[in-house]
């Protein structure tokens, strides 16, 4: 069977199709799914808020498809969220009239800083200390949201400064400012990646690191930057979501953000065993999942059954990913032929 | 003197948290009054009984080299069944209690067969799990669902007297019996060795002839198991079901057994240890509490940070010991 062969070996084509199959029995069973229109000079619709609401989720997939060519994970992406609004809204202040402490540009940077240097400590431990990546990033996972609360003092921070607020529902030409961050990120990843070796380098790493090293590669600080990289993405994910609900709450902001960018990353074709990596294919996964999540409000499931929809999600295009599963489907499919 | 060293490289992060638990329980004694008392080490069991249930099933997880992210979900879902099953359906916890562990069971086992079968990452299925167990909750309830049953508020205000009036509830026996039943499986049965052997190396395990198919996915089942009862004794320690109990407990189960010195490589690791690991976190808690101005959040932060420590340390460790082999082997062909 050579269609199965030549489509169980390309990666996006899947993504493509789920995406693709997700939007036309949303075409079909959800009214106005596709309709788009033009409301005070802005594009309004289903797929407008599918990629506006999309955006953090495919910041973090950026990174993360990153760390997982290296054969990386990383886990603390959701908790960084929390860090970057918490570090931006104590440095913009809560006041009510809406006059910024520290003046806007500063505190995101500040905040961005801070999340860099957290993918930094990432980094650290798994390229210097050797440390499993997933235990790596599983402490500031936990010790994340903490640091999160002690930068808000426990308490969700309400933010009234105006200029802010564009990050997050600001809209330019008509699209939503945050689809033209998640356009920067991704075209200066994809120049910095394909552009020079630096993504053949990532590549090398996650096939054999040892190989790699040999062949004159500094594994070590491609994986350190890798993980300070997705450090940052989450700080500008962070920014984004603080900025959309002008509200930060260590507790909730970027909850369970970490599995969505792994899914997305995972539903894109890069495989968990690091190597081969495509940056378009995260973000067709970022909108495969956003795109479910709104198909699953669309019927009125409650928000927090979902999650069970995106667990079969996973299992089966892992079962995919598995050559012994392709194997035994593929062993099937000779088996019918012998016999017809 | 080689094999004194290699017991106290197995033994020494088990000590390193013994000690670690002497000195913040006799910080507490002296900076508190009121701290020193036989009932503040027993609650210590009693109000993390949960938690020591799946560290144990946790600690067979990662001595096999492998990891469980889907506990602390499970452990809500099975409370939301037990709950639903009690308050809804009016059944006895004759059958109620039965029919939760074995839907945990069950669950482990499909992820375990998934793992085992298809070569399949275990944290992303079990992340998986997570997201599953989590939603199938809100599907049993959206909201929270108090118990009433009788025999389960009786069981929940028991106390049980250990010595004088100081006591233990019933979750915390059951946590006790389940660390006793662990210790002996991981150390007298055929199936606690395969665990091990597992962990050590995966391939020989296969080559020695040993089940290693069948071992992971009852490993698996296993921990599902323990999420299970742990989610029974949960609900017995709070009396209610929610579908937002136990959201990171996943991770605090897994900071346990790390501290408790079980290697995160797989191949070593001491289900005592694990008892030390959650003894050590419940300090942490205490200490937080009594200390009364610092922020319940630090709680996470020291327990992050002591993760940090613990793996260093293991790392140190897992460098002496390649040295050692490569050691062996330079000697090995140097003899040949």
């Amino acid at each position: 069977m050579s269609w199965w062969k030549s489509l169980s070996r390309s990666n996006i084509a899947w993504a493509l199709i789920a995406l693709a199959a997700l939007l036309l029995f949303n075409l079909i069973f959800t009214p106005n799914f596709m309709h788009v229109e033009i409301r005070e000079g802005h594009l309004y619709g289903h797929l407008i808020d599918i990629l506006k609401n999309g955006a953090p989720i495919m910041l973090l997939a950026i990174g993360m498809t990153l760390v997982i060519a290296t054969h990386g994970i990383d886990i603390s992406v959701g908790s960084v969220v929390a860090v970057a609004a918490g570090a931006v809204a104590i440095l913009i202040g809560g006041d009510l009239a809406g006059h910024p402490k520290y003046p806007i540009i500063v505190a995101m940077l500040a905040a961005l800083l801070v999340c860099g240097a957290a993918g930094m400590w990432n980094g650290m431990l798994v390229s210097r200390i050797g440390m499993q990546p997933i235990i790596a990033t599983l402490i500031l996972f936990v010790a994340g949201r903490g640091i999160a609360m002690l930068f808000t003092n426990s308490m969700q921070i309400w933010l009234y400064a105006k200029p802010f607020a564009i990050l997050g529902q600001g809209y330019v030409l008509g699209l939503p400012f945050d689809v033209y961050i998640v356009a920067f990120v991704l075209l200066m990843t994809h120049i910095f990646t394909r552009r020079t070796a630096a993504g053949m380098f990532i590549e090398a790493v996650g096939i054999n690191p040892t190989a790699a090293r040999f062949s004159g590669i500094n594994s070590r600080n491609i994986i350190f930057w890798v993980y300070t990289f997705s450090g940052l993405c989450a700080g500008i994910a962070g920014l984004v979501v603080c900025s959309t609900v002008m509200n930060a709450d260590g507790n909730n902001a970027g909850r369970l953000f970490e599995l969505d960018a792994i899914l997305a990353v995972v539903l894109g074709g890069t495989s968990l065993n690091g190597g081969r990596f495509y940056l378009m294919g995260s973000i067709i996964g970022a909108l495969i999942i956003q795109t479910l999540t709104t198909t699953i409000y669309a019927f009125g499931v409650p928000s927090d059954v979902a999650p069970v929809v995106k667990a079969l999600v996973v299992w089966t295009f892992c079962l995919l990913q598995s050559p012994k599963f392709r194997l035994r489907i593929s062993q099937v499919f000779v088996r019918r032929e012998q016999t017809t | 003197m080689k094999r004194k060293s290699l017991a106290s490289f197995r033994n020494l992060p088990v000590l390193v948290t013994l000690g670690l638990f002497i000195i913040m329980f006799s910080v507490g004694s002296i900076s508190f009054p009121g701290f020193f008392a036989l009932q503040n080490f027993l609650n210590l069991f009693i109000d993390n009984s949960f938690l020591l249930i799946l560290a144990v099933g946790m600690t067979f997880v990662i001595i096999s080299g492998g990891i469980d992210l889907s506990v602390g979900s499970v452990l809500a879902l099975a409370g939301m069944v037990t709950s639903s099953l009690l308050e809804k359906s009016h059944m006895s916890p004759v059958f109620v209690i039965p029919i939760v562990l074995v839907i945990g069971t069950t669950l482990g086992l499909f992820m375990g067969y998934l793992i085992q079968t298809f070569d399949l990452p275990p944290f992303i299925v079990t992340l998986a799990g997570l997201y599953l167990a989590r939603g199938l909750c809100y599907i049993v309830s959206l909201f929270t669902i108090a118990v009433t049953n009788p025999f389960f508020v009786s069981t929940a205000h028991a106390q049980i007297n250990i010595v004088g009036t100081n006591f233990l509830s019933p979750g915390a026996l059951v946590a006790i019996v389940v660390v006793l039943v662990g210790f002996f499986i991981s150390r007298y049965t055929k199936f606690g060795r395969t665990v091990f052997a597992i962990g050590g190396s995966e391939q020989s395990a296969i080559l020695m002839g040993l089940p290693v198919a069948r071992t992971k996915i009852a490993i698996y089942a296993l921990s599902g198991f323990c999420s299970a009862l742990g989610g029974i004794v949960f609900t017995l320690y709070t009396l209610s079901g929610y579908g937002l109990n136990g959201s990171g407990m996943e991770l605090d189960t897994i900071a346990t057994v790390v501290i408790g010195g079980t290697l995160l490589t797989g191949g070593v690791g001491n289900i005592f240890g694990t008892v030390l690991g959650v003894l050590v976190y419940g300090i942490i808690q205490v200490l937080i509490v009594f200390q009364g101005t610092l922020n319940s959040w630090w709680t996470r932060i020291v327990i992050g940070f002591l993760v940090f420590v613990f793996c260093l340390m293991q790392r140190l460790f897992e460098n002496r010991k390649g040295a050692q082999v490569l050691r062996s082997v330079g000697a090995k062909a140097k003899a040949g």
